[in-house]
């Protein structure tokens, strides 16, 4: 019963989106960007390689920001248990909880309208970790949290200080546990459109500098082809970067748990 | 000795006291480098409660030292005093002394991880590093300490065949630690405590998650590291101490902080002990 429930909405999305979808898929899809193409050209023109490889750049740059702040925040509550632990699991418990869109209005208004004065990948890589930061330090938290303590007096009474013990002996055995977090934090923000709309945008062109420039991303593509286009072909576009998505969220789960097994054995 | 022959002369012999005596008529010492370690005076707390109170005790250079009593009488905590391990716990607090080789390791100024790189510790459940090889395991004292050794092979095998693990493992070095059983993992950290070589080890229940066969082994490994360090075993099996130890004493609490009420030779503390607590206790009355 419970396994149906589950199931079914889970199926459902699969399949309509492998179905809608599939009108959308064509050769050079992941090829040509839309520089050369309005979203209402026939489907073959133009693709979305500017979202697929802004989508990547985004993610990875908010991955590179938020996974060291993410574990050295799981590791000061878990292994130095400082007396600042109270607030800091506080403000990570009440940051998991922002509103997408409030993240983005904050980078918006601290880094884009005051500094940069232009929307760029690297203010949307800002704009995610917000919203990653908090997933990976809890997820890190809890997985270093299964460390037994046995394995760091076992380091402590060789002869180690706390700091090497940790990182030879606490951090290694807690490898799958980091990758897991890693992927709940990539899944958490690798759909998120509302920041990106605001810090980001979503240029029709590559852009392969996140510092510079409007960056698109697959997100933003299925909302620019639904809300300003009108043809069949604009929809197709759209459920075809739905697809595209997916697969890249699989592939990216597949990679994950390949890594996290092959790390343990 | 080993405990084949313990086992034989158990054979005619079954009291503890016997098998203590025996063990002790037969035990000749070789070249000890080991170094004397005494507790004077120790008090221990956790938080607000007191749990030890003034026990003072010798243990002689490449000697093995029982700690017996029932649970809860501060045995363990004791034995973790000895390395400074007590200290890893948050709330606790210590007080008095305890000279290795005629220094206090408390003393100010004193660094911890020196201390611990002499003064080794095995513990109640085999902890081996689950992201390390066997090899791994046995030389990661030296990473974790940065400590700089040549002749790593020479090192490994010499402390696994010490840890009496070398001919079970010597083919299987980058398998990890956890594809061995529970009794060869025990004997892996007993290895790995040996590769920083610590002039005195300490044995907190080392055989208590082990099956009879795995806790021989590891009492014949014992007998073997005596001859070459000073060794503190807690046990909660009065025959294991009868086995292995020259000198036992005996922890007790009522309640309130645990006391060292009885020391002495091994042989005597299961055959004439002093104190009357301890020979209900050695009788098996109580505990």
């Amino acid at each position: 019963m419970g396994i149906t429930l589950t199931l079914i909405p889970i199926i459902s999305i699969i399949s309509t989106v492998v179905i809608k979808g599939y009108k959308g898929l064509h050769p050079t899809l992941l090829f040509k960007d839309m520089a050369l193409a309005s979203v209402n050209d026939p489907i073959a023109n133009g693709g979305l390689l500017h979202a697929l490889v802004g989508t990547v750049i985004m993610v990875f740059g908010a991955l590179l920001i938020s996974f060291p702040i993410g574990v050295l925040t799981a590791l000061y509550l878990t292994e130095i248990k400082g007396k600042f632990s109270r607030p800091i699991k506080f403000l990570v418990q009440a940051m998991s909880g922002v509103p997408s869109i409030v993240a983005g209005l904050f980078i918006l208004s601290s880094l884009v309208y005051p500094i940069t004065k232009q929307l760029s990948g690297l203010m949307g890589s800002f704009a995610l970790s917000i919203l990653m930061i908090p997933t990976i330090a809890r997820t890190a938290e809890e997985m270093l949290r299964l460390i037994p303590n046995d394995l760091r007096e076992a380091g402590v009474a060789l002869g180690s200080t706390q700091w090497k013990t940790v990182s030879s002996v606490v951090l290694p055995a807690a490898k799958s546990g980091l990758v897991t977090a890693v992927i709940l934090g990539v899944a958490r923000i690798i759909g998120e459109t509302a920041p990106l709309l605001l810090v980001s945008g979503g240029g029709d062109s590559l852009n392969l500098n996140p510092t510079q420039g409007a960056m698109g991303s697959l997100p933003y593509y299925i909302w620019k082809a639904f809300l300003t286009g009108g043809t069949d072909e604009a929809f197709a576009r759209a459920w075809g970067g739905m697809l595209v998505l997916l697969i890249f969220i699989f592939i990216l789960f597949g990679l994950a748990r390949f890594l996290s097994r092959s790390k343990v054995n | 000795m080993n405990t084949s022959e313990v086992g034989k002369q158990m054979q005619g012999k079954n009291t503890l006291a016997d098998i203590a005596l025996s063990r002790a008529s037969n035990n000749a010492k070789g070249n000890v480098i080991a170094k004397d370690m005494e507790a004077v005076g120790i008090h221990a707390w956790f938080g607000k409660k007191h749990v030890l109170a003034d026990v003072n005790l010798n243990f002689p250079a490449g000697s093995v030292t029982a700690l017996i009593g029932p649970s809860g009488c501060g045995k363990s905590t004791f034995i973790r005093t000895l390395n400074r391990m007590h200290e890893f716990i948050p709330t606790a607090a210590l007080a008095g002394q305890v000279m290795l080789d005629g220094k206090d390791i408390y003393e100010a100024g004193t660094d911890v991880t020196k201390i611990r790189l002499k003064v080794g510790m095995v513990f109640q459940k085999p902890n081996p590093f689950p992201s390390m090889t066997i090899g791994e395991n046995v030389l990661s004292g030296l990473k974790l300490a940065q400590l700089k050794k040549n002749n790593t092979d020479e090192l490994l095998e010499s402390c696994l065949v010490r840890a009496g693990l070398w001919n079970e493992v010597k083919d299987r070095l980058n398998e990890h630690g956890g594809s061995l059983s529970g009794g060869q993992q025990q004997r892996l950290c007993i290895a790995r405590a040996l590769a920083v070589e610590p002039e005195v080890l300490l044995m907190d229940e080392p055989c208590s998650a082990l099956d009879p066969g795995s806790t021989l082994r590891i009492e014949d490994t014992i007998s073997e590291l005596s001859q070459s360090m000073t060794i503190v075993i807690v046990t909660h099996n009065m025959q294991q101490a009868a086995r292995v130890s020259d000198y036992t004493a005996f922890f007790l609490s009522d309640g309130g902080p645990g006391i060292m009420v009885e020391t002495g030779e091994t042989g005597k503390i299961f055959s004439a002990p002093t104190d009357k607590r301890t020979e209900d206790y050695v009788t098996g009355r109580f505990g």
